[in-house]
């Protein structure tokens, strides 16, 4: 892929979200890896038994592959939430690379987002905004049926018809 | 056509109820404008000059006779009267109110419509030809791989938040009647030379800003392969597309600055990791929805003869807006939406429930959207075009104009959008009434004119054997005339001719075209044919005096 495509895809105007998030939801019954995030580059070259990524938008998370035993945390950061790159990431985090560790929205994330941050492997979400436990579960379960296969483990309706 | 089962109902109902949510946690102040405006584009509600717009998904243009009578119903009880069917396929309604467009979604829901993914950087509607399923010639019916696209792409998760919006179209004959090089994704369905029927995909097509015929990524797909195919396209673009400027953010700009070799080489690299994943469905899902647009049970005794009637007028609408039909004793009769003087493309609640009558009576319940605006009866039996015709003609819906110089297409424009630089309307009336002759229109012959109000040319003007540009030049209205494009299956780019025109102006020169394709056009040669003959200097020096 061009050097300079990449750039230019990598340009996304609007500031990071820099606030913590006001809520976290985990869907996972183990702990959080309580270790330092770091950038794609740095955690290529670290030689930490356990890590944990931050992934931009623009980072090819491919690039993962040969270290993806080592990382118990991956987050994956929307600086905007209408910028979808991070969503592909995660498909490619889980489908192609195996990671079965934890997958964290970060950034920009909208309880509208969740749906579609959860099909597509993430089983963490950092809320920019608080938000009531209930109306997450409600959000959550709102779509029982899916018409196509994501990272999720849910059946698409054609194979149940 | 295709029916709900209860998990396509469930999953309608379920946006539905999001959207009542959504729409309350706004009302309420709980989401600001910002964050309701790219939720509530998820369900085609734009706000535009006057109240918000909705549109309406037509799924690859097809209606039964009940969804139009909602469509008519909507008009009247959130509406004022009308709607506008669009280049898309789709209908939009104007005049909105927020806080009633939770209750408008139910209706929809209660007849199998929606406005799911109508707006937005989504996969947007799939259209296809108008005569899908009728016309002689065609492979396989279009509609069954748009009804398969249509739900592979609802609420995919991973392609919600593209660079930008994205539009695939599909066609199955040799005539190409949706544009489909035109668009992100073309797909034409074909039989390879051992019988078997497959797909020919173009990407990166577009109008707008930066107008680009698709070129060819995969000269042959298997059905088997289909939606994994579409999958890695997809994934590229959301991966590569460009995100730093929203004028520069299409699949075309993508495919175009990588070039369509290196493009094709990373959706094949893509596609290698996605075929396996489970994406495409199985024989027996494609046979059922195949099913679903099945012909209807065509009377084989229908009388082939050429239906005749004492009014002349009856003669010229059935040669301009019948077409031939594949099964005998039937035609294909387009509802032209184009009466002189009116807006293009618009129909009355009366009007539609008119024409849901027809369909019931004359149609199997079945009707279509074209992308030019006119709305079609796909499987009329000859002897019924004389009382169908009447009963048309009754409601101002006989215009013999199909492909003729007064069928124009026209976007909504600055009387309307939000978008626009120029009045689109006016200009479309003007012209239909300087040529509402009859007579001069057939002598003229196929003439499309497609206007837009901007650059984002949702009138399809780069598309038009004449096409009009409206843009602003310092506060006032100013039209730029292009001559030679096409959206057919010879698809081409309309050319700019020169300097542009007031709105008087523009009307004059495209008088001015038009007579001087009248006096230099060989027998048979339509304006385009002559104009591809000769090139834009007569049309040029005529219309400019150099």
């Amino acid at each position: 892929m061009a050097n300079d495509f990449a750039r230019k895809a990598a340009s996304v105007d609007g500031t990071a979200n820099q606030a913590p998030p006001a809520t976290l939801v985990r869907q996972r019954g183990d702990e959080a890896l309580d270790a330092p995030l770091l950038s794609l580059a740095d955690a290529l070259v670290s030689n930490a038994p356990l890590l944990a990524v931050q992934l931009e938008p623009a980072d090819d998370a491919r690039k993962l592959a040969p270290i993806v035993a080592r990382l118990g945390l991956v987050a994956i950061h929307f600086p905007l939430f209408k910028d979808g790159r991070g969503y592909s990431s995660a498909r490619i985090l889980r489908d192609e690379l195996g990671y079965t560790g934890e997958l964290r929205a970060t950034g920009d994330v909208l309880i509208d987002q969740l749906v579609f941050l959860k099909r597509s492997g993430f089983d963490a979400f950092a809320l920019r905004k608080a938000e009531d436990a209930a109306l997450v579960e409600k959000t959550l379960a709102r779509f029982a049926d899916v018409y196509q296969p994501a990272s999720d483990a849910r059946t698409p309706v054609w194979r149940r018809r | 056509m295709y029916q709900y089962d209860r998990f396509d109902q469930a999953i309608v109902d379920a946006r539905v109820d999001e959207f009542r949510d959504q729409v309350a946690r706004r009302l309420s102040g709980a989401l600001t404008e910002e964050q309701f405006r790219p939720l509530r584009l998820l369900n085609g509600l734009y706000l535009q000059l006057h109240a918000y717009m909705l549109r309406i998904a037509i799924p690859y243009g097809t209606l039964s006779s009940r969804q139009v009578r909602m469509l008519a119903h909507i008009a009247r009880r959130y509406d004022r009267g009308y709607g506008h069917f669009t280049t898309r396929q789709n209908i939009q309604y104007n005049w909105i109110k927020l806080e009633e467009a939770p209750d408008l979604l139910a209706d929809l829901a209660s007849v199998e419509m929606h406005a799911i993914q109508t707006s937005g950087n989504v996969i947007r509607n799939i259209t296809t030809d108008q005569y899908a399923g009728a016309v002689a010639g065609e492979v396989e019916d279009p509609r069954i791989w748009s009804e398969i696209l249509r739900q592979w792409s609802t609420f995919h998760p991973e392609f919600s938040f593209l660079p930008r919006k994205f539009k695939i179209a599909v066609n199955a004959s040799a005539q190409d009647r949706a544009a489909i090089r035109l668009h992100d994704i073309g797909v034409e369905i074909e039989r390879n030379d051992a019988g078997e029927v497959g797909f020919r995909v173009y990407v990166g097509g577009g109008m707008g800003r930066t107008p680009m015929i698709a070129p060819l990524i995969r000269p042959w797909l298997p059905k088997a392969d289909f939606l994994s195919y579409m999958e890695a396209i997809l994934r590229v673009y959301n991966r590569y597309g460009r995100r730093d400027n929203m004028y520069k953010a299409r699949i075309k700009i993508l495919v175009h600055e990588l070039g369509a070799q290196a493009f094709t080489d990373e959706v094949e690299a893509e596609w290698a990791k996605v075929k396996t994943r489970g994406i495409d469905i199985d024989e027996a899902e494609a046979a059922r929805i195949a099913a679903y647009f099945a012909p209807p049970p065509f009377d084989a005794a229908a009388p082939v003869a050429t239906p005749t009637h004492a009014d002349p007028a009856f003669g010229h609408w059935f040669r301009q807006n019948v077409t031939a039909h594949k099964a005998p004793g039937y035609a294909i009769a387009t509802i032209s939406l184009k009466a002189t003087g009116e807006i293009p493309g618009d129909a009355s609640a009366d009007q539609m429930d008119l024409i849901a009558d027809l369909a019931d009576r004359y149609s199997f319940r079945d009707v279509r959207v074209t992308h030019a605006q006119n709305l079609v009866l796909p499987h009329v039996k000859l002897a019924d075009l004389p009382t169908l015709w009447e009963a048309l003609r009754e409601a101002g819906l006989a215009s013999a104009n199909l492909d003729l110089i007064g069928d124009i297409i026209a976007c909504p424009g600055l009387d309307y959008c939000t978008l626009a630089n120029a009045r689109s309307i006016p200009i479309a009336q003007t012209i239909a009434e300087r040529f509402a002759d009859m007579d001069r229109q057939r002598d003229l012959g196929e003439l499309k004119v497609k206007i837009s109000g901007c650059i984002n040319g949702c009138g399809h003007h780069h598309a038009g054997h004449i096409g009009i540009l409206g843009v602003d030049r310092k506060g006032v209205e100013n039209y730029q005339l292009l001559l030679g494009g096409s959206g057919a299956e010879d698809t081409s780019l309309a050319q700019i001719l020169g300097p542009g025109f007031d709105a008087d102006g523009i009307v004059n020169a495209v008088e001015t075209v038009v007579e001087t394709y009248k006096a230099k056009r060989h027998d048979g040669e339509r304006f385009l044919d002559t104009y591809r003959r000769l090139g834009a200097a007569p049309f040029k020096e005529a219309v400019y005096g150099q």
